[in-house]
């Protein structure tokens, strides 16, 4: 007994931990979303989180213990945010054509996306430095946390909302579109990956070439646009 | 050896782009300014089927790279817990405002420019399958 108990340990306290839950669980909750007809509530992003962070917890294991493993597999979202330049590049011409439609989409849905979270917010009585890291939850994490940070919000909880903000996209977009008839995948990726950056741009590529080249349209534009007009706004109110 | 050539030019665009934000203190993080640099670096077309490879290798499995972030939160889980209902309304609500306003202000502006450019419609290519199953 005490033999399991020391391999435990020692296998916990190893990297090779972190990695191997990672991928192992992903490769589960990836087998389960295409089992339920790749679902959209059966967001394989939100069933791992769930079943780590609930393994993480039920075994007393430390984040950062997890992370010295995981960070394997974290380091390479650089350069797949890098590769979302691809499909973008193979569609051009037509972006180009679109470029302002795209402009005042990505502007009126993030000024909306980010509005009602802090009004609606004000509204529930949450208090500010909550509605500060709530203000930029629809653009990518990295992002997210240092416009966070400048409007003195709290970085962390600005990077856990914008995985929420994420996963409630990925999973439920395709039913509000669905609703709204909006049947254009470009529309359809564009709105996702404006309001869900790269949780949504993944589920997005998932479902169809053309609806991902988009989301990443969609994720790049938040960037240049809320870094900049966010921390502007924020400092009206002040 | 294709999608290892791609992954060694999208390191450098990134490690390029990190040292750009970094010299010029702009608010962007570096991967996203790599994905700016990537584009007119694809002029080069001895680098086309080695990003590609590299791309699709990533891209087809992009959900999995954001589990080790998404994982953090249980570091918040007391503030989180804290204002649970509050939080969640609030998320899901500006979630749904923000992927509705986006997709009316794109595909109305985007039906004008069509008809402005007289009417000629593209290519019907858009068409969800009978279930909808697989959209977005």
């Amino acid at each position: 007994m005490t033999d399991v108990v020391q391999l435990w340990t020692y296998l916990a306290s190893s990297p090779l931990f972190g990695l191997t839950a990672t991928v192992t669980t992903y490769v589960l909750a990836h087998a389960l979303h295409e089992r339920l007809g790749r679902a959209p509530w059966s967001n394989p992003v939100m069933l791992s989180v769930i079943v780590l962070g609930t393994l993480l917890l039920a075994t007393g294991t430390p984040y950062p213990v997890y992370f010295a493993g995981a960070q394997f597999v974290h380091v390479l979202l650089g350069p797949a945010v890098v590769a979302l330049g691809w499909p973008l590049w193979q569609r051009r011409a037509e972006l180009r054509r679109r470029a302002l439609p795209l402009a005042a989409g990505a502007l009126v849905g993030g000024g909306v996306a980010s509005g009602v979270a802090v009004g609606a917010g004000w509204a529930l009585g949450l208090p500010t430095p909550i509605l500060l890291s709530l203000a930029p939850k629809s653009v990518t994490a990295p992002v997210a946390v240092g416009i966070a940070e400048r409007l003195s919000g709290v970085p962390a909880l600005a990077a856990a909302f914008t995985l929420l903000t994420g996963i409630v996209g990925a999973s439920s977009a395709k039913y509000l579109l669905d609703g709204m008839g909006v049947r254009d995948w470009a529309v359809r990726g564009f709105a996702l990956g404006t309001a869900s950056h790269g949780i949504g741009a993944a589920r997005a590529l998932s479902v169809h070439p053309d609806a991902g080249a988009y989301a990443a349209v969609g994720l790049g534009l938040q960037v240049l646009f809320a870094s900049f007009l966010i921390p502007m706004v924020a400092a009206l109110f002040r | 050896m294709q999608a290892l050539r791609g992954l060694a030019v999208l390191l450098l665009l990134q490690a390029a782009g990190e040292g750009i934000t970094r010299a010029l203190g702009l608010p962007f993080p570096g991967p996203v300014v790599g994905l700016l640099l990537l584009l007119p670096a694809l002029n080069l077309p001895a680098l086309r089927a080695p990003v590609a490879a590299a791309a699709n290798l990533l891209l087809s499995h992009l959900s999995l790279l954001f589990v080790p972030v998404g994982v953090g939160v249980i570091v918040h889980l007391k503030v989180l817990s804290e204002y649970a209902g509050r939080l969640a309304l609030v998320i899901a609500i500006s979630t749904w405002a923000g992927i509705a306003a986006t997709a009316w202000v794109t595909q109305a502006l985007m039906r004008r420019a069509q008809a402005a450019e007289g009417g000629r419609p593209e290519a019907p290519r858009n068409h969800g399958d009978a279930d909808g199953a697989g959209t977005p």
